[in-house]
């Protein structure tokens, strides 16, 4: 998944750069004027279809099992054709799970496990296969790090995946650099047949300056929605749907993907959505691996945590103790307990800690207590999983193998 | 165990199907049937159970009045002229688990009838309903064609309608346009896969998949339903085996289940107060979550042991 080029002024409707300035695509996310992202206007943008209570609901019936945190509090919040896949599974029939990451550096932090958690609990909950595509080849060209280098950054990150709990028997990792060949490619050569370079440019933004490397990138993170490309696992099996759940900035490269996908006589995959992950010190965008007081990595330390927390947690509380008696806190801008949205299983503590927090009844501290208290949980079972990972397992994961029980 | 009559409607009524009943003496032919419901509302079906070379079995349900040319039908399937035979009696039982006279699409709600491929007739779109055996002679239900397809549906099966009685030559230039009604074997999927995966075979799986198939293979003369079904409960054991959630379940259910008698014999002993399942239930949500990764991680790492030995050769990358 790309980022971290910036677009040269090139406007077009695709780039999702409308008259408020608000910037959302695979390279580039910001508010406008330093503000939130309206993510209703971007849903309108793009064209995605919201998620709302009924559809949620709908999958609980579904999996017999409660929604996942993400879904109750609408942090995957669009969709395109998920009640389609929804449909086919109610029939009987399976679907597939395609998600990724472009692994740019070695440090991954909380925002970076959000679609791989909310991945696991899909695979769980519906007992569906999976497919991770590491763009080692995309890094390599955007972020200009040798292919020896980016290999590695690849192998590293797979083992942060890994730790999140993937089935090893329905899970298959691939990296652009092991995997591109045979049928994967043949795809690929069908989706670039079916893009023109003027398409690409109102798509991405690129550019004559662009090396020839980027421009033909696209149809390779296009090619893992359609079953075909992966003969080892879906042979026979062209119909297979499949469902990507991703953030939101990755919506062109789909958008792309399912306009081409009739034209050649494919499924179009489905997706499911995600708004961003905040900032420690604010809304304004989405984290950054340069800042590292920005998010909370998950190598950090309890003390680490605790000190992030403290110190650059935005908080939106009032600047006094009395005045936040009087007042109340901010719960729009104040980040702890947007954290706490996210992290905290437990409904009924967190309308407990809203109200009271709203109220001013709570103080902030208190509030950064618990949110210490969740990270600090969560980041350290991470790591121990992490230590589990050795280079056999992730070689296993990475094994062009059949997987017999993916279904069951 | 087949489904009874009773069963079968207690199902159609759960899918909120409207279905009129009749019941009548045993019928045997379509003839005899006419006699008790011929002049009710609704189209009589015929029904027919054919079998191939290979013993795969078809149901074909078609309008009594449809002409259907079993030598035209196998061409069209591609098996060939002469292809299809009528079904020997005992397949009645065996694979429909039902008497004889009674072949009716209902019977694919069994098991046994899992690999079964169904032909229905176009023409039944165009009735108001038609007539079929609910897996007993003495009765005769009446379905419109889109209660029949609801039906179908809820027992996981894709309904397709076709012109039975179209004249298509089959030839160098016409491939066999019923070809894909043709049954694939139910553990084919893994068969495939054996054939398409490129370098590494896990000795975990290997071996059992290598079961699977020669127990297919030397079954497959005798047509016997029954030694299909055993290659898919092994594969379906191995399934919940590997099953994290249910393992976490189990262990937290059985620990606390212990823990509870220990405790309130514990407490009798000493006349205090016994504890509260209430109180287990809270900790049986903090940590099941928890002993399910370490159930994935143990589960991951054991595969990973299974693979490594199954590879014949050392990480061919670098």
């Amino acid at each position: 998944m790309a980022e971290g080029q910036k677009a040269d002024g090139v406007a077009s409707i695709a780039m999702a750069t409308d008259e408020d300035n608000q910037v959302v695509n695979p390279w580039e996310v910001s508010a406008k004027d330093g503000g939130k992202i309206d993510y209703d206007k971007l849903i309108e943008k793009f064209g995605c279809q919201r998620l709302d209570q009924s559809l949620v609901n709908r999958v609980e019936r579904l999996t017999s099992r409660p929604a996942h945190v993400f879904l109750r509090r609408g942090v995957f919040f669009a969709h395109r054709d998920l009640n389609e896949i929804l449909d086919v599974y109610e029939r009987g029939q399976k679907f597939y799970l395609y998600t990724g990451r472009g692994p740019s550096s070695e440090a991954l932090h909380l925002g970076h496990l959000v679609p791989f958690m909310f991945t696991k609990y899909l695979q769980d909950a519906f007992k569906v296969p999976l497919v991770i595509q590491l763009t080692d080849d995309e890094k390599c060209m955007w972020k200009n790090l040798s292919v020896e280098e980016s290999r590695r950054l690849a192998r590293e990150n797979a083992k942060d995946i890994i730790a999140c709990g993937f089935d090893i028997s329905r899970t298959f990792i691939f990296s652009d650099f092991d995997y591109v060949g045979g049928a994967f490619y043949q795809n690929m050569v069908r989706v670039a047949k079916c893009v023109t370079f003027n398409k690409v440019v109102g798509i991405f933004g690129f550019t004559h300056e662009d090396n020839i490397g980027k421009i033909s990138f696209p149809p390779v993170q296009a090619v893992p929605s359609f079953p075909s490309s992966f003969p080892h696992l879906f042979a026979g099996n062209d119909n297979l749907r499949c469902l990507i759940p991703c953030a939101i900035d990755q919506d062109p490269y789909f958008r792309m993907t399912r306009d081409v996908a009739p034209r050649i006589g494919y499924q179009k995959p489905a997706l499911i959505e995600s708004s961003f992950f905040p900032a420690l010190q604010g809304e304004t965008g989405k984290m950054s691996a340069s800042d590292p007081n920005s998010a909370i990595y998950v190598t950090d330390t309890p003390k680490v945590i605790k000190n992030k927390v403290n110190r650059y947690a935005f908080s939106g509380g009032q600047d006094s103790i009395e005045n936040h008696r009087k007042y109340g806190a901010n719960l729009e801008v104040d980040i702890p307990v947007k954290y706490l949205g996210f992290f905290l299983e437990d409904d009924e503590e967190l309308e407990h800690i809203k109200k009271e927090y709203g109220a001013g009844r709570l103080l902030t501290g208190e509030v950064k207590k618990r949110l210490i208290e969740v990270l600090s949980e969560i980041v350290e079972r991470h790591q121990k999983a992490r230590a589990s990972v050795t280079d056999e397992m992730v070689d296993a994961f990475m094994a062009v193998r059949p997987l017999p029980h993916m279904f069951s | 165990m087949g489904y009874t009559k009773t069963q079968l409607l207690a199902h159609l009524k759960e899918l909120q199907i409207d279905f009129a009943t009749y019941e009548h003496p045993v019928v045997l032919t379509v003839e005899a049937q006419a006699k008790y419901v011929g002049h009710l509302r609704g189209s009589l079906s015929k029904n027919l159970l054919l079998k191939d070379k290979k013993h795969r079995y078809y149901v074909i349900s078609a309008l009594a009045g449809t002409n259907v040319d079993l030598k035209v039908m196998s061409q069209r399937l591609g098996l060939g002229k002469g292809g299809l035979r009528m079904a020997p009696e005992e397949a009645l039982q065996e694979i429909l688990q039902v008497p004889l006279g009674c072949v009716t699409p209902l019977a694919l709600i069994n098991e046994s009838a899992r690999a079964v491929s169904l032909l229905l007739d176009k023409a039944f779109k165009a009735q108001e309903c038609c007539f079929f055996h609910p897996l007993s002679n003495d009765t005769t239900i009446s379905l419109s064609a889109s209660n029949l397809d609801k039906f179908l549906m809820s027992i996981g099966r894709n309904p397709s309608y076709i012109d039975l009685e179209a004249e298509t030559v089959v030839g160098k230039d016409n491939p066999p346009d019923l070809a894909a009604f043709v049954p694939v074997d139910v553990p084919q999927p893994s068969e495939q896969t054996i054939k398409a995966a490129v370098n590494v075979r896990e000795q975990k799986h290997a071996p059992l998949e290598k079961k699977l198939t020669n127990v297919q293979d030397n079954n497959q003369s005798r047509g016997s339903q029954k030694a299909m079904e055993k290659p898919c409960r092994t594969a379906d054991l191995l399934a919940e085996a590997t099953d994290v959630n249910k393992f976490i379940k189990e262990l937290i259910e059985k620990t606390s289940l212990a823990v509870l008698s220990e405790m309130s014999k514990d407490s009798k002993a000493e006349g205090r107060e016994p504890l509260e399942s209430a109180v287990l239930d809270r900790v049986n949500k903090r940590i099941s979550s928890d002993l399910e990764n370490l159930a994935m991680i143990l589960k991951n790492a054991a595969y990973t042991q299974g693979l490594q030995a199954g590879i014949r050769s050392p990480s061919p990358r670098r």
